[in-house]
């Protein structure tokens, strides 16, 4: 998992409640056989027209937002369905931040495991967030200071699990965190041959 | 004194590469990590967008089983079934892992060529990510399933953390009539206990009955672990475990073989060694069972009738009866025998090596498969194959109008062609008979092989043991 620690960037403003898994990736695309390459599909029945050509009215096609890596949302941001591939999609998209009033439970969980840092933020510092972004103000969000700060100078703490906090600056994921046994691992392992069990455990 | 170890304790024990404590995950060190194609695409993946290798390849071993086609296994027609196998492929060449490919000598389901070719063995700890790697554990090795998550983990520790889990002793005791199989031995536990009884817990298997039985037995039964809800299942390892794997292609070979045997010997609970639960049970009167719902504790024995809800001891009980009843367009008080089939399966994990095979060919010999019944058998891999047709299995199944196919898994699961058609019937040596298992609307009777045989040559169901002459013979014949 890549490490957060600072991140500035392009904010995308997407203005609607209750955003739903089944919108941020449709189950069509759950077949796949990879966990990246998921970007393409990303909001897919609101970026393209039924036709496959990309909706100019949606946010992330215009020109402002290319690029962007901050998405600022309404509340309850990732509800339904418990697919990781929703988590997957937004990271292969290049977000690497979401910033919302709420987040579902589980959308909220699986953000972390693939080091999507998920910012929790009142409405109204949202709703100033939304309109700094459409005037194209650069946005910077700090985890180490738990801190999000637009280039015109507003800023506003936040609040995060410190597990979750030094997990995210670490770029620690679950096999990151066991790798921090490395020397136990490495011990066990050399002392296989005087381990009655694994002398023949080798192939 | 140092307290008595069940054998769980013993293995568990050894492979402890971090203990915080009673209660608490242990990081568990991982001997045989076995991978097929349909859970590990992604958790390569994975270990590519982390920059990840593969700790030890040497401990991985890949093969092919649920998307290949038993026709010609060469050809997949299905586009995303193609794309896994061929991920799979190229996955293990970027990483260096054995794969035990389609063209390979090796190939079948990933449970029965880890034993026959002595990859599994006594004392291991071994994880697939799939639910049946309970099959091991015949061998007196911790062996269970894991998820795309944990394969990933696997690949890039070898590692994984792992509550204990309790240990429950089954004792099986009595004497097997004949006729009776394992099969049926572990479709009545299941019966009598329910399909939950295992949940939380390693099922110790042991017992007169199971010390009689043969590796493939055994396998049988504790494959199976898995639907009553355990974590996996274990049989204290013994001369017939040995015999079974001296000279296969994995094991230490001539000297070390007897080195690793006085190490597997210590390899069994210390008397006195104490269980969270205990049930013992007595095969003596059992008879050949047939499963009549949609989970595996829906079964009764092949003399019975379908149950009538009414009966049931709860409400819940109730309606889940009645709703296996609908879709398995089934009626209360139908007699088993009077239950016709259209499709018969021979194969799978659970009964596909070579000693099922013979218990169905010698079933089959001289006899013909009934009109309108599709009967296929599909051997668990490529050796057990190869060794049917140098017993000229094949050629009593083909002269009986059964299909022999080539290894995979075939009709178990229907990720591949072979699918039974919406509310037609089939009498499965499969281990699950849930809802659409082996296809939308497909109604699956679990048997043994011998019983399957049977249902394919008579059309419906019947009582096996009244064809019993045969099955001695290959009982004896056989081995
Ligand atoms: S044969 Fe069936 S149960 Fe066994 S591994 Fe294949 S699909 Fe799973």
């Amino acid at each position: 998992m890549e490490p957060f620690v600072t991140l500035t960037g392009v904010a995308a403003p997407l203005d609607r409640v209750n955003v739903d898994t089944d919108q941020i990736i449709p189950k069509q695309f759950l077949k796949r056989v990879e966990r990246t390459g998921f970007g393409q599909f990303l909001f897919y029945d609101w970026r393209f027209l039924p036709d496959g050509k990309e909706n100019p009215e949606f946010v992330l096609n215009d020109p402002r937002y290319r690029g962007a890596s901050i998405l600022v949302a309404g509340p309850n941001f990732g509800c339904g369905s418990s697919r990781e591939h929703a988590a997957w999609s937004l990271l292969d998209y290049g977000f690497r931040v979401i910033i919302a009033p709420s987040f579902a439970d589980i959308f909220y969980n699986n953000c972390f495991k693939n080091g999507i840092l998920l910012v929790t933020l009142p409405d109204d510092a949202v709703r100033s967030l939304m309109d700094a972004a459409a005037r194209g103000v650069a946005v910077t969000v700090d985890l180490e200071r738990q801190v999000v700060e637009t280039a015109e100078g507003a800023s506003w703490g936040f609040e995060i699990d410190p597990f979750r906090r030094r997990c995210l600056l670490e770029g620690l994921d679950d096999i990151g965190l066991t790798l921090q046994h490395e020397d136990a691992i490495a011990a066990y392992e050399a002392k296989r041959k005087d381990n009655p069990l694994a002398v023949f455990a080798a192939r | 004194m140092v307290a008595p170890k069940t054998l769980l304790d013993k293995i568990w024990e050894a492979h402890e590469v971090v203990s915080q404590g009673a209660g608490k995950p242990s990081l568990l060190y991982i001997d045989l990590h076995l991978v097929h194609e349909v859970t590990s695409p992604q958790a390569f993946d994975g270990l590519r967008a982390a920059g990840r290798r593969v700790r030890r390849p040497d401990l991985t071993f890949a093969t092919m089983d649920h998307n290949i086609p038993t026709d010609v296994p060469s050809v997949i027609r299905d586009p995303i079934a193609r794309k896994q196998v061929e991920v799979l492929a190229k996955n293990c060449a970027e990483f260096g892992v054995h794969l035990a490919g389609i063209e390979s000598p090796d190939q079948g389901i990933v449970h029965v060529i880890g034993p026959e070719l002595g990859l599994t063995q006594p004392g291991k700890t071994i994880v697939c990510g799939d639910s049946h790697t309970s099959t091991h554990g015949a061998f007196g090795a911790l062996a269970f399933g894991i998820g795309t998550s944990e394969v990933e983990h696997v690949l890039a520790t070898q590692c994984l953390w792992q509550q204990k889990p309790k240990v429950l002793k089954l004792e099986l005791v009595g004497r097997r009539p004949a006729g009776v199989t394992a099969k049926d031995v572990i479709l009545g536990v299941i019966a009598r206990h329910g399909v939950g009884f295992g949940t939380g817990h390693v099922i110790e298997v042991s017992g007169e009955v199971v010390s009689a039985m043969s590796m493939e037995e055994r396998m049988t039964v504790c494959n199976m672990a898995i639907e009553a809800g355990a974590r996996a299942g274990l049989v204290a390892p013994d001369e017939t475990t040995f015999a079974y794997l001296r000279g296969r292609p994995f094991v230490p070979q001539g000297e070390a073989f007897d080195r690793a045997v006085a190490v597997w010997r210590t390899l069994r609970a210390d008397e006195g060694a104490v269980y969270d639960k205990t049930i013992t049970f007595d095969v003596s009167g059992l008879e050949p069972q047939v499963t009549w719902g949609t989970n595996p504790g829906m079964c009764v024995g092949v003399k019975g009738a379908v149950p009538d809800p009414a009966q049931a001891a709860s409400e819940t009980e109730r309606r889940a009866m009645e709703r296996a009843l609908e879709y398995m367009g089934l009626a209360p008080g139908t007699r088993i025998e009077e239950i016709p089939v259209q499709h018969v399966f021979i194969g799978s994990c659970t009964n596909a090596r070579i000693e099922d095979l013979r218990q169905a060919a010698a079933v089959a010999k001289g006899r013909k498969v009934a009109p309108g019944v599709r009967a296929l058998v599909v051997p668990g891999s490529k050796r057990v194959k190869q060794q049917a047709e140098a017993e000229g299995l094949d050629r009593v199944f083909k002269e009986a109008g059964f299909e022999w196919r080539e290894p995979g898994c075939s009709m178990c699961l229907g990720m591949n062609p072979d699918i039974v058609p919406a509310g037609e019937r089939c009498a499965s040596t499969s281990n699950r008979n849930f809802e659409g298992r082996q296809g939308r609307g497909a109604r699956t009777h679990l048997v043994s092989p011998a019983m399957a045989a049977a249902a394919a040559i008579a059309g419906h169901f019947v009582d096996v043991r009244e064809w019993l002459g045969e099955l001695e013979a290959a009982a004896t014949g056989g081995r």
